[in-house]
């Protein structure tokens, strides 16, 4: 059946809340308005007032006391409105969350998921744009997936419930409603720690994820009709932990590689990709590493700046004939 | 609350529940004490933060706690680790750093909690397991369970926000989670006066819809007069409480510390309030024979940390593989990177 992205997600939690009633759904404005973009819409009818909880505007302690209730035996989903409000959350996050069953010598879990919409192009301005994921994906101890079909937005939020860690997953804001695709109904899930070749080729491969599988999926149809490029696309799915294996397969198939992301350049899962591919392909390249991503400032407003800054179809299109004419 | 017996009394009597305590608090001071030696001797490395002179508070807490109860300790309540049962063997490992300890070695002091006894490791950022209390509360209440939330607090994290947050939301929704405020005057050097413009952080409950309570930390007698009846309204439904222990800690901030923006009359203020010779007195007007049991007891608590200290001088250090255990359930491939070099 052709759902979207928004509904894959809704249909995950409710799927999830029916299968295991440890299950639990926390966060601002989840319950009675269903959610800021009603991605928690019908579960607190369907639920109840006990386990989908509406909180005050108070990040840290929904992410705090998702730990708590995770550490006796729940599985807390909690959300952040926006991705960009997990910076308020950071501390029980990296320090709380991350390091918990380290610091217990093992004899402990955290199986909370947190979830929240990220992501540009909507003209959210400064503070409704934020990826938030490298802020993340640099601390073990944590899982980071950003699913970019409906498909893998069930079944990866379906593996994170069901995980024995702390899981931070981000959806792509943009593609609640503009992605639409038929996702299989009933129970499937997306193993977390899995890229997906999501378009086979041979001459140039664009690793990427989240927001901006599409335009590179679109990207690469162009220049396969007009130029006869063949490309490969890696959906890297999940950003921690990285899927070397499936990185290094494709950069040493094609020898040329675009990495694209919507988070900013510095500091990017970009840079990350490449030094893999740098320290063990490095005799299977024919040409530089190259990286387009959101240019290296904040999430600009204003339409014309908005645009400017962020990567889209014609930027990945000029990008890849870059890189195949080195 | 394990069981202990000391000197001569009825069990399931108020006269043995209170020799038991005198026996925690003594036990927790020897302790203590053990630790600051170890560590001027350079055997337990790292922060040591000294809980001396609070034991009253700790004690006094932990008495009514029940089994399935939460509890979220400070850096300087390693008494609330002692009363829950963990071996002091085990702990006495913690702090050193060995693999036999609470955290196998993966961190320092009273980072490693023993969730099967439901005690939680906190961090050091100060506060911030009061929303991870209200959470449990919340599994307590969601799962109509009989247990509560404990969290301890000192007044300097009264000024951190997760605080606020935490108890705010705790009276929204009524959680049965008691937070326990260690008010002993000083945020590492930073004096009550500088960190907040009211005497008592209990006045702040009413804000938050629950009832707060100042009792002498010091003064074991006062504690259990606030912590029986109010953990008992908490388990019953009532909703969250506050309970602010007034306290002093003898040694600095941490071992580290001389603490010398505080005056020496003021310490010697406070050593006169000291928990353990308060509570002997308490025993004597009782008509315990205290000489007695408090030499029967000291021969004890030597006894326990004579081997305490032997467990963990001869536990092994852990293998420097172990540092890529216990990150996740199950490690996922390509997690070790970096080991390569």
């Amino acid at each position: 059946m052709e759902i979207t992205y928004l509904k894959a997600i809704n249909e995950a939690l409710h799927e999830e809340m029916r299968r295991d009633e440890n299950v639990f759904v926390m966060g601002e404005d989840v319950a009675d308005l269903g959610g800021a973009f009603k991605v928690t819409e019908g579960l607190l009818d369907a639920f109840g007032s006990d386990r989908v909880i509406d909180t005050p505007i108070s990040e840290s302690l929904i992410v705090g006391a998702g730990i708590g209730a995770a550490v006796l035996g729940m599985r807390p989903i909690v959300e952040m409105q926006f991705a960009d409000f997990i910076s308020c959350a950071f501390d029980q996050i990296v320090n709380m969350a991350a390091t918990l069953r380290f610091r217990h010598g093992g004899r402990g879990a955290c199986p909370l998921v947190i979830r929240g919409p990220s992501g540009a192009g909507i003209h959210g301005a400064i503070f409704h744009s934020q990826n938030p994921e490298a802020w993340f994906a640099r601390v073990p101890g944590l899982k980071v997936v950003a699913p970019a079909t409906a498909y893998d937005a069930k079944g990866l939020l379906k593996s994170a419930i069901r995980d024995d860690d702390p899981v931070v997953y981000l959806e792509h804001k943009r593609l609640y409603r503009s992605l639409k695709e038929d996702v299989p109904e009933g129970d499937f899930t997306v193993p977390i720690g899995v890229a997906e070749v999501r378009h086979a080729g041979r001459d140039l491969s664009i690793i990427t994820y989240g927001g901006t599988l599409q335009q590179s999926l679109d990207a690469a149809r162009i220049v396969e009709k007009a130029d006869g490029i063949s490309i490969e696309v890696l959906d890297l799915r999940t950003l921690l932990p990285l899927d070397r294996e499936a990185i290094l397969a494709t950069a040493k198939k094609t020898g040329k590689v675009l990495i694209v992301h919507e988070d900013r350049l510095t500091g990017g899962i970009g840079g990350e990709v490449a030094a893999i591919i740098a320290e063990s392909a490095f005799e299977y390249l024919d040409g530089p590493i190259r990286r387009l991503a959101m240019w290296d400032t904040h999430n600009a407003f204003s339409p014309p700046l908005e645009d400017a800054i962020l990567p889209n179809t014609n930027k990945i299109v000029e990008a890849i004939k870059g890189l195949a004419s080195y | 609350m394990a069981e202990v017996t000391v000197a001569q009394s009825e069990p399931g009597t108020r006269v043995e529940f209170e020799l038991q305590l005198y026996y925690w608090m003594k036990l927790i001071r020897g302790f203590e004490d053990r630790v600051s030696r170890l560590h001027r001797q350079n055997k337990i490395l790292g922060g040591v933060y000294s809980g001396a002179g609070q034991e009253g508070l700790v004690a006094g807490i932990c008495a009514p706690l029940q089994e399935g109860d939460f509890v979220l300790p400070l850096h300087r309540d390693l008494g609330v680790f002692l009363m829950r049962g963990v071996d002091p063997g085990v702990l006495m490992a913690q702090l050193m750093g060995k693999e036999t300890g609470l955290s196998r070695g993966k961190d320092s002091f009273l980072h490693g909690g023993d969730l099967s006894r439901g005690v939680f490791g906190s961090t050091s950022m100060l506060g911030s397991s009061l929303p991870v209390a209200v959470g449990a509360a919340l599994k307590f209440q969601i799962k109509k369970d009989k247990n509560i939330a404990v969290a301890f607090f000192g007044e300097g994290a009264a000024s951190r926000g997760d605080v606020h947050e935490a108890m705010n939301f705790a009276g929204v929704r009524k959680l049965p989670v008691v937070f326990v405020c260690e008010n002993n005057r000083y945020a590492y050097s930073t004096p009550l006066e500088k960190q907040m413009a009211i005497d008592d952080v209990a006045d702040r409950a009413e804000a938050y819809g629950f009832k707060g309570h100042v009792c002498s930390g010091n003064d074991l007698l006062a504690v259990l007069d606030v912590s029986e009846p109010v953990l008992a309204r908490v388990r019953s439904g009532e909703g969250p409480a506050l309970i602010e222990c007034k306290t002093y800690r003898y040694h600095g901030h941490s071992e580290h510390d001389p603490a010398l923006y505080r005056s020496k009359e003021e310490l010697l203020k406070w050593e006169s309030r000291d928990p353990i010779q308060s509570f002997e007195f308490y025993l004597e007007k009782t008509g315990q024979d205290v000489k007695r049991i408090r030499e029967q007891t000291d021969e004890k608590v030597k006894a326990i940390m004579q081997q305490a200290v032997e467990f963990a001088e001869s536990s092994p250090w852990p293998e420097v593989a172990s540092v890529f255990e216990d990150l996740y359930a199950t490690p996922p491939p390509g997690m070790l990177n970096g080991k390569r070099g």
